[in-house]
């Protein structure tokens, strides 16, 4: 039987033996983490390979006979949703919520342990279903990874016999998996805390994951409910979304169905999508920046607060995304107005993060880095992100290059950079040695230039009128010689930047064998995980016993004491002033 | 629970602590009034209540177009209800019992439970019967599609209930004593109303519109 871990407890932890208990069927939080974490990189992966090839087509068109119409929708589709699901959502929920709660909470595990493991294989047989899709006669589906019916389910898109039913049925299995996990953390986040762990000392890593797990719960019933509704029109000829139709000629069954309706439901999920992987994004930076800067993170509460709020208010804005589906004028105007509503808890994060670098004695580390490119960034996705937000000038620019540059810039690039500075922070926990600084520095380099040498010419081919998910520009009058150029260049460094991830895999392959062995607390940190016996730590965390916390998480160069970082553990010394006035 | 929430978030977490949190310190008193299992219990309760909600909001929103053709709903699912509701009932006084450890009647009312709730989902399946018999198929109208599916999914979440249930029974009579069993049949007693409640809610918009 499982151990539940609540606080201390008398009897023994439960103590797998075998190698299959251990790495395989594993209850311990730290395997599933990286179960979760090797599985989501490995799909990430693919993810990756097919916007490789989107970019060949459409830098050098005509010159690859294996990517016709069909395949680049295709790729698109399988693209867009690997990264935004089963990547980012499952790497920062799964893999980093799995290895940080209990680990900066202070407890043994998470509380339903099982139910984790069941969690990390209905995700995996979740993405063996999506991949299978490429397997199955006429290949995945290619309607676009928001799936609007009825082009999703007609003849004439890609993948409309097999692909669509394998998309729709792995998202059904991967929010039955999210579900699970998603549970656990926020019991473990709410009854498991260690003694003195009160809400307000959690690290804000800890605050990022569980919001975006509310989040997450309460947003994914909103995809699974189309999927299922999607699923009947397309399997047994119901007209929840489809409308009466003639396709090729010939009169559907289908009648009276709402497209729309679908719609509604899908951003009701998927806007808060992006902030299920923006607010883990959010949490980790903050801790990167005010570790790297030995300095408290300025305004914790106003960051709490910040989280919380912006977790809310992504509920009511979900119809900016549907701006170009037509809308009552007060419906947009209502939707603009909460759009830029949560641009102001999101700017104060902004400036937070500036301030908590203010004068800071800051380390320029590999993990620092990521975390510094993360803020200019994301204040570039947002800033664009205000444009859109505004009807008049969102209907121009819908369905452009602006928009394909807008959200990788706020949803893709940034908290990528986040994901990367969290491995290179955390991987001497979980491996027990530093990756490569060197070999960092290089990949943050080449990615972060390379990243804004994709992406910012793509304002401007938006601006132009570039459509999105356009396999060719064609001969439009309007397109000047010169943007197919830009095109190519646009190509050219992404698949440099997409090569370039190739010494970030080399890196951590390597170092888990020859990396520079780590210490306990490679950083001098003051969160909990930092303070474990040992290294990795060992299933149970915590050895004999738990830890007890007397301070908040961010005690960096507090005045009057010498050393300057105070772990959460170590109780208030004599000369202590507070951290903060 | 939350006001309680939304106090702590005015904590000033840098400033020396407040004395109740040195005296949990110091104490060891991890204040778990609630077990984790009926935590996540809750938790997962709001994801059911939110699931049904968005579907009910999808089946309004889909009355209002024009080829909507209400459906006369089979007079069986008056039955039906009274047997959930039973149900709902016969689980409460298992959970009173098994707080008082009065085995007999834990064991007969939480039999009972489970059983009415089998016949409950064997009336929910004739009912669709009776419908396909009279010619009311999914494909045929959107109040019909509806139908099935909002049933459909009410079941399924019964049986889900019902596989915890068949685990608690099976300890019962290999034994158990009430009390390591409390836990379980609080546990579905809860989950009993809620979806007893939940059928209510949907049978209610099924019947009136
Ligand atoms: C090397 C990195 C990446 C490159 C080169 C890249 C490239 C592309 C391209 C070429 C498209 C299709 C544009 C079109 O024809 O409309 C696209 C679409 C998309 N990408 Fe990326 N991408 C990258 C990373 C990411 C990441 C990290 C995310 C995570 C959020 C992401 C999310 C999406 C989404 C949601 C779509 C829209 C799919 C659709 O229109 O259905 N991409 N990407
Ligand atoms: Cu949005």
């Amino acid at each position: 039987m499982a151990y539940v871990a609540i606080a201390d407890q008398d009897e023994p932890l439960h103590d797998p033996q075998s190698f299959i208990e251990k790495y395989i069927w594993s209850q311990d939080h730290k395997v599933i983490a990286i179960q979760y974490g090797i599985t989501a990189i490995g799909v990430g992966l693919v993810a990756l390979v097919l916007s490789g090839l989107m970019r060949l087509q459409l830098g050098f068109p005509d010159q690859f006979s294996f990517i016709d119409p069909s395949s680049y929708y295709q790729f698109i589709t399988m693209h867009g949703m690997i990264m935004v699901i089963y990547l980012l959502t499952a790497l920062f929920l799964g893999g980093f919520g799995n290895y940080l709660i209990p680990l900066m909470l202070g407890t043994r595990d998470m509380v339903f342990p099982y139910m984790n493991m069941l969690s990390f294989w209905a995700y995996f047989l979740s993405v063996i279903i999506l991949l299978a899709s490429f397997f199955v006669p006429a290949g995945p589906t290619g309607a676009g990874w928001t799936l609007y019916p009825p082009q999703a389910i007609l003849p004439g898109t890609p993948g409309v016999d097999w692909g669509i039913i394998l998309m729709l049925a792995s998202l059904a299995v991967f929010i039955v998996a999210f579900t699970m996990g998603g549970l656990n953390y926020i019991t473990t986040a709410l009854q498991a805390r260690c003694r003195g762990m009160t809400l307000m000392r959690m690290p804000l890593s800890v605050w990022g994951i569980i919001s975006a797990t509310v989040l997450g719960l309460l947003a994914f019933p909103a995809l699974l409910v189309s999927a299922i509704m999607m699923l009947l029109d397309k399997l047994i000829g119901t007209s929840f979304f489809m409308p009466a139709l003639i396709n090729l000629g010939e009169t559907l069954e289908y009648n009276g169905g709402s497209p729309v309706l679908f719609q509604h439901l899908f951003w009701f999920f998927g806007h808060p999508e992006v902030y299920i992987v923006a607010l883990p994004a959010f949490g980790i930076v903050s801790d990167l920046l005010s570790t790297h800067a030995r300095k408290n993170i300025f305004g914790y509460r106003m960051m709490v607060w910040a989280i919380v709020a912006i977790g809310g208010l992504s509920f009511v804005v979900w119809a900016h995304h549907m701006y170009v589906s037509g809308m009552h004028p007060y419906f947009g105007f209502f939707f603009a107005t909460t759009t830029l509503i949560i641009a102001v808890p999101t700017a104060i994060k902004v400036y937070n993060w500036v301030l908590t670098l203010w004068r800071g004695n800051i380390r320029l580390t590999t993990p620092m880095l990521f975390a510094i490119g993360f803020i200019f960034t994301f204040i570039n996705g947002g800033l664009t992100g205000l444009f859109l937000g505004n009807v008049t000038v969102d209907l121009p620019l819908s369905d452009t290059y602006f928009v394909v540059a807008h959200f990788h810039m706020v949803m893709g690039v940034s908290p990528i950079l986040v994901l990367f500075g969290a491995i290179y922070h955390w991987y001497p926990k979980m491996t027990g040695r530093l990756m490569d600084e060197t070999l960092g520095k290089w990949h943050f380099w080449i990615t972060f230039v390379g990243a804004y040498s994709v992406y910012y010419p793509m304002h401007y081919l938006g601006f132009l009128g570039l459509p999105r998910r356009y396999y060719a520009m064609g001969g439009a009058e309007f397109m000047p010689e010169s943007a197919q150029s830009l095109n190519a260049g646009i190509s050219v460094a992404a698949l440099t930047l997409g090569v370039a991830q190739l010494i970030f895999l080399y890196n951590a392959i390597v170092s888990l064998k020859k990396g520079k062995p780590a210490g306990h607390n490679p950083w001098e940190a003051t969160t909990l995980e930092w303070q474990t016996p040992d290294t990795p730590p060992h299933h149970g965390n915590w050895g004999d016993k738990l830890p007890v916390v007397h301070r908040w998480a961010y005690d960096y160069s507090v005045p009057g004491v010498e050393q300057d970082y105070i772990p959460q553990n170590v109780p208030r010394g004599e000369n202590e002033q507070s951290g903060q006035t | 629970m939350i006001g309680k929430f939304f106090k702590q978030l005015t904590d000033k977490p840098w400033l020396p602590p407040e004395q109740e949190v040195v005296a949990e310190i110091n104490t060891g008193a991890v204040a778990l009034a609630v077990p984790p299992a009926r935590v996540a219990l809750r938790l997962f309760l709001c994801v059911a209540f939110v699931l049904f909600s968005l579907f009910s909001v999808a089946y309004y929103v889909r009355m209002e177009l024009d080829d909507w053709r209400p459906l006369a709903e089979p007079g069986l699912l008056w039955l039906n209800t009274a047997v959930i509701l039973l149900s709902s009932v016969a689980l409460q006084i298992a959970r009173q019992a098994v707080q008082r450890g009065n085995t007999r009647t834990v064991s007969f009312t939480l039999t009972l439970g489970g059983l009415l709730t089998i016949a409950f989902l064997v009336g929910q399946y004739m009912t669709w019967g009776e419908l396909r018999g009279a010619g009311y198929f999914a494909a045929g109208n959107p109040a019909n599609a509806f139908y099935y599916l909002l049933t459909a999914v009410h079941g399924l979440h019964l049986l889900g209930g019902l596989v915890v249930w068949a685990r608690t029974v099976k300890r019962m009579w290999q034994g158990a004593e009430p009390y390591q069993i409390r836990l379980s049949i609080e546990l579905c007693t809860t989950y009993w109303h809620f979806l007893a409640l939940v059928w209510l809610g949907i049978f209610w918009i099924l019947i009136s519109t």
